[in-house]
């Protein structure tokens, strides 16, 4: 694959059992999975912690008694991480992130890419000179999550507007309120835990407004709901849940309001008021409808978008809806590599689990791991019982999954929220009004590879500190090139902004200290090559360029 | 007004006793929790935003949160770039506010007067 690197400075020999990248759900399933069938784990999480969004807790710093009483499956969380801490057989790196995924040397079919990690000490995210490491998988499981898709709107760049993640994040780990009074708006299930979370730090929750219509709802939670979510067992978990979270709603009386945007976000500085309007079927608000509200927070979110960095250098293919592509196991299309939980569709934490549970058990069987042949039959037997399970589980839980996506999923009248002076790129403050005035300029095609690329360049849409990840999907959008709210089927996937060879951030004092590698070939990227535009420096602006700059 | 620590004798988690801890923010001093990270001292002190952006002087603060935004970056200890949503907060850490101008034109003067210097 193009995408990996090759660089001469691993010993190819050694193997560093199965590598599992991302501490959530999927990838503490996958790394209890792994070692349940024997073979040595190294689970990678960039947090200070294992537990991912879902599970975020009060840190053990200033530790709560019962941290369960706001948590869902908190004591399948308690021990798995317990007993993957106190197990030999699996180091756990926290404060550890990939930031270069490369081929091996020689590249042999099946051999898993190796990994360049940075590690911070515990609490010293981005702190200077952070020691590194390479990780030499003998199988990788990519399970790295999503974060928040916050579709642009006027004034959203307002201090006091976060997305519904952060609102969760602060109400989690830290209980801290990210304001008194706050607006829950965008779509999808996901509305009700972060109303939920905030209503628990003593926040007013002044209303929850979902943009899909009552049409657009009972597509996919049918008429109903309860029914769907009291059908198979395995659903009963899932019900308890979402109920909760609606109990909690009735409780204090918060309005939920389906078929409603937000069109605006106003204020002098910061955050005052909240501009609420209908929205029609496809999304677009219905003039005259428009009504304000006073508010010191908004807490937005759209939907989920995968956090493909590891995935896509690493060569896996993706879906047409931006999701890796994963068989029922969770192989990529690269051999040698798995993926589970929301970076391949969006589908909760309980399929999480089991697709991190399918792909441990997948990335194990990989790798030799020692035993006698009749002790490692006995395993395999008992592991194909519980894979079978495993599918069963899968199947129901991704069928739920597949009809809430239908029910929540953005519709492309959003756009018209978009106006000319709604500020797209955040980073580099570029507006749709300069995104279209340029691709008209320039009588650029934004459906082509080169004509996107050119606008980005021209523009600097997409090019700020953080990379497109979150204004990419918008920006393709308001540029008439993306799925976002298109629907499936426009055979145009939004891979071109997602590829960023350098996965996060990497100082250059701390590249200058690592060990040069010894570059032979001259046709490969390289660590260097990458690192010379995508640098964050001591002297300069974060100004991390395009990533697809170095491969053009 | 803003951001605020939830009541600790209301939370079901019964959180236990916690530390204070004092940073300071361009020179002023500010007061958490041992545990909390930048971004959540600055904002329960009742500050929402702290980054000025470089084209539009507009104020950022927190937005994503989970530290894929890059919105609420600050210096620490003289080190830039930190996102203060991920860092967590110390004993006498010295934070600055980033407010980036863009770049201007260098001169031909300016140019002679490094090449003078060096």
């Amino acid at each position: 694959m193009p995408e990996v690197a090759s660089t001469k400075d691993h010993d190819d020999s050694a193997n560093d059992g199965v590598v599992v990248v991302g501490g959530g759900p999927a990838g503490l399933a996958a790394a209890t999975a792994a070692r349940r069938a024997g073979a040595r784990v190294v689970l990678v999480e960039a947090g200070d912690d294992v537990g991912g969004q879902y599970w975020r807790h009060l840190p053990p710093q200033r530790p709560a008694r019962d941290e369960g009483q706001l948590h869902h499956g908190w004591s399948r969380f308690t021990e798995m991480r317990r007993s993957l801490l106190a197990d030999e057989g699996c180091e756990v790196l926290t404060g550890a992130s990939v930031w270069a995924v490369e081929a091996r040397a020689p590249h042999l079919p099946g051999d898993a890419p190796v990994l360049r990690v940075v590690l911070a000490p515990i609490g010293g995210a981005d702190a200077a000179q952070r020691e590194h490491r390479l990780l030499r998988p003998g199988a990788l499981v990519v399970a790295t999550g999503a974060h928040d898709l916050t579709l642009p709107f006027p004034g959203w760049d307002l201090p006091g507007v976060v997305t519904g993640g952060a609102a969760q994040a602060f109400a989690k780990s830290e209980r801290l309120a990210v304001g008194e009074r706050v607006v829950v708006a965008g779509a999808g299930p996901f509305l009700l835990p972060v109303a939920s979370s905030l209503l628990s730090t003593g926040a007013t929750v002044l209303e929850v407004c979902e943009a899909a219509g009552p049409a657009q709802l009972a597509r996919g939670w049918g008429s109903h709901p309860a029914r769907l979510l009291a059908g198979p067992r395995v659903m009963a978990a899932k019900t308890a849940e979402l109920a909760g979270y609606a109990a909690a709603l009735l409780r204090e009386r918060v309005p939920y309001r389906t078929a409603t945007g937000v069109v605006a976000a106003r204020g002098e500085g910061r955050l005052e008021e909240v501009v609420l309007a209908r929205l029609a079927p496809d999304w677009s608000p219905v003039p005259g409808t428009e009504r304000v509200v006073a508010a010191d927070a908004l807490a937005v979110s759209h939907g989920f978008t995968p956090r493909l960095e590891v995935a896509l250098a690493a060569g896996c293919a993706l879906r047409e809806d931006g999701f890796v592509a994963v068989d029922d196991r969770g192989a990529t299309s690269v051999p040698g590599v798995w993926a589970a939980g929301e970076v391949t569709g969006i589908g909760g934490a309980d399929l999480a689990q089991v697709e991190g549970e399918l792909a441990g058990l997948a990335a194990a069987g990989a790798v030799a791991h020692p035993g006698t042949h009749e002790a490692s039959q006995r395993l395999s037997q008992q592991l194909s019982q519980q894979v079978s399970r495993l599918l069963d589980r899968r199947r129901t839980l991704e069928a739920f999954a597949g009809r809430l996506a239908a029910a929540h999923a953005p519709r492309a009248g959003w756009l018209a929220q978009v106006t000319d002076d709604t500020t797209v790129c955040r980073c580099e403050e570029v507006t749709a009004g300069r995104l279209r005035a340029v691709a008209a300029a320039t009588a650029s095609t934004a459906d082509t590879p080169a004509g996107a690329r050119s606008l980005r360049l021209t523009t600097r849409a997409g090019l700020g500190v953080c990379q497109g990840r979150i204004c990419g999907h918008a920006v393709d959008a308001v540029l008439g090139r993306t799925s976002v709210g298109r629907g499936a089927g426009s055979g145009v996937g939004p891979v071109s902004h997602q590829r960023r060879p350098i996965a996060v951030p990497v100082r250059l004092g701390e590249l200058a200290a690592l060990p040069a590698p010894d570059h032979q070939t001259s046709d490969h990227q390289t660590a260097d090559h990458q690192t010379a535009d995508h640098q964050t420096s001591d002297h300069q602006t974060p100004d991390l360029t395009d990533s697809e700059e170095p491969r053009s | 007004m803003s951001a605020r620590a939830a009541d600790p004798s209301r939370d079901p988690s019964r959180p236990g006793p916690t530390t204070p801890v004092t940073i300071t923010v361009d020179g002023e001093p500010v007061t958490g929790v041992l545990g909390q990270s930048l971004a959540g001292v600055v904002m329960a002190s009742g500050r929402t935003a702290w980054r000025t952006t470089a084209a539009g002087r507009a104020p950022r603060g927190l937005f994503c949160g989970i530290g894929v935004c890059f919105d609420c970056l600050v210096t620490v200890d003289g080190v830039r770039d930190v996102r203060a949503c991920q860092r967590r907060a110390v004993e006498g850490a010295v934070v600055t506010t980033q407010a980036e101008a863009l770049p201007t034109r260098v001169t031909s003067d300016v140019r002679a007067g490094e090449v003078d210097d060096a």
